[in-house]
Parts: C-alpha cells; sequence; structure tokens
C-alpha cells in the first residue's frame, strides 16, 4: 500500500531554499508568488499490516525532525 | 585517556581529528566504525567527526544519528563519558537528541568555508577550560547546514543556565544567537560548528584549536 509523507518546515523557521525558489519565479516574471516554503514527500510502500501507530513512529523518530518540521500521512485506502 | 573517533560513510575530518586527538591524549584514538556495537573499553572521549555522512541524505546527521553505534555512544554520554561533536559530528548530536535545537541551512544559502572570529562564551565547560571566556579565538568553519535553530524557550534555558559555548564574533550562517557551540545540561557533550581540529599547528594559521583539546584532555585527568 502506499503511504505519502508530506514533510514541511514548521511556521518562523527560515527556508533560505525557499526564498531562492521564490526569487527564481520573480526573475522568470511570474507575478503574484507572495511566499514559497519548500519541504518533502516521501512515498513509502507498505504491507497492510503495518499500522497507523508505526507510520506515525517512522515520521517521528526519523523521517521529520519534530524540533523544525511537521509532517502529514496520506494513506491510499486499501 | 584512551580516545575513540566515529567513523560514517562520508566522513571526511576523521583523520584531522585523530591527529589532533592523538597530540592531546599522547595516543592514537581508536578508529570505531559506525556499524560496530559496542566501544573499546575504557573509552573517555568519544569523537564525532565533520563531513558529510550518508552524504546528507534526508538531513544532515539524520541516517547517522541511527547507526548501531550511536546507541552505544548515546549510553556513555550517559554515563558521563565526553563526546565532542563537531560539523556534521554536532548535527549528529542534535539529531540524536543528544543536544537541543537542529542545524538548519545556512540563511544565505552558500556553503561556507573560512576563517571566523569566535568569542568564548563560557569557560566553565571541560571542552573551553583551554579558554578565557569572552576571549576572541580563530577557528575555521566548513558547513552548508551551520544555521543554530531552536525555539525561543530552549534559547533562553540554555544561554540562562551557560550552556552556549562558543558564539560568532559576525553573524556567520543565520544562527540564533550566533550560537557556534553548545553543551548539553550535563556538561560532558559538547556540539560545535567550527573545527578546531583545522586549526592545531602553525602551518594551519593558528594554534586556537589545539587549546580546545589540550584543556579538555587536561580537565579529563
Amino acid at each position: 500500500m502506499k503511504t505519502r509523507i508530506h514533510v514541511t518546515l514548521k511556521n518562523g523557521v527560515l527556508d533560505p531554499q525557499g526564498k531562492a525558489i521564490h526569487h527564481a519565479l520573480e526573475s522568470l516574471g511570474f507575478e503574484g508568488v507572495n511566499d514559497v516554503r519548500q519541504g518533502k514527500l516521501i512515498e513509502l510502500d507498505l504491507d497492510d499490516s503495518v499500522s497507523d501507530a508505526d507510520i506515525e513512529a517512522m515520521c517521528r523518530k526519523l523521517l521529520a525532525n519534530m524540533v523544525i518540521e511537521n509532517f502529514e500521512i496520506e494513506r491510499e485506502a486499501a | 585517556m584512551k580516545s575513540a573517533v566515529i567513523v560514517f560513510p562520508g566522513s571526511n575530518c576523521d583523520r584531522d581529528m585523530a591527529v589532533a586527538l592523538e597530540q592531546a591524549t599522547g595516543a592514537k584514538p581508536h578508529m570505531v566504525w559506525h556499524r560496530e556495537t559496542e566501544l573499546p573499553d575504557g573509552i573517555g572521549l568519544i569523537a564525532l567527526p565533520g563531513g558529510f555522512s550518508y552524504g546528507d541524505y534526508l538531513r544532515s546527521g539524520a541516517i547517522g544519528a541511527n547507526s548501531p553505534i550511536m546507541r552505544e555512544v548515546k549510553a556513555a554520554a550517559d554515563r558521563g563519558v565526553a563526546v565532542l561533536g563537531v560539523c556534521n559530528g554536532f548535527q549528529l548530536l542534535t539529531e540524536a537528541g543528544l543536544l537541543p535545537g537542529a542545524l538548519l541551512r545556512n540563511a544565505g544559502i552558500d556553503f561556507i568555508c573560512r576563517d571566523v572570529a569566535l568569542k568564548v562564551a563560557s569557560s566553565q565547560t571541560a571542552f573551553t577550560s583551554g579558554y578565557q571566556s569572552d576571549e576572541t579565538i580563530t577557528i575555521p568553519v566548513a558547513h552548508h547546514d551551520g544555521n543554530y535553530f531552536a525555539d525561543n524557550d530552549t534559547l533562553d534555558r540554555i544561554e540562562g543556565e551557560g550552556h552556549v559555548a562558543f558564539r560568532y564574533d559576525e553573524s556567520v550562517n543565520g544562527s540564533a544567537r550566533n550560537i557556534a557551540g553548545i553543551v548539553n545540561a550535563a556538561g560532558n557533550v559538547l556540539g560545535m560548528m567550527p573545527h578546531p581540529e583545522r586549526m592545531i599547528e602553525p602551518a594551519h594559521g593558528g594554534s586556537d584549536g589545539k587549546r580546545l583539546f589540550d584543556g579538555l584532555v587536561q580537565a579529563l585527568g
């Protein structure tokens, strides 16, 4: 089963990569871009036996750093 | 004193660290591969060297912090053994939960590789006992992810409890409150982004880094 983990920087954590992307979009002439924040998408292919609690533990222990990042789990329906 | 350098795939300052430790302790350190599950007996000082463990995949230090040997490093730190993390070693220590906070991408996004002026924020730790408080020293940095971040409560706490060891004398990488190095509450774990092992003899342009190792070894007895 495919599960997607979206990892994003917490509010208030500086994102210089997002800023650089923002500048690049502006220099390409795109208008109306107010802010850019860069995150990560991690795709897991999991056995059906893996519980939601297990996925949450994977996120907390490794996939996200809870000091600076939030995560969202998007689990495909079985 | 017996010391150890933990070697990860992608470590690149492990041999420089070994030279610095041998100079200070008079004995070659044990080079311990990260897959090992035990440290040699009687180790009094563990160094986590600079480099790019696991290619900085996921986050700097994130994968290496879960290497088998890190369980032993944590257990040793809990017993009071001195642990020194430099650059990637600092990133590993925060990822492993041995030090608070995290190291973000440099605020100016560039990799920074140059000598920097550091202020010794506290000489009251074993790691900084070779310096005077408020002294300015010169140590090189070489990092992409050295921008120290912690929430304000954590920053207030580590400042209030005297756990800031070094500060940049100017803004270098966007670090909160110009923090360049911190110790844990027990004072036996130091993480710092600058590389003291790259400043240990006149040919390096100075020897301010050597004083960290000499002071530390003397403090540890």
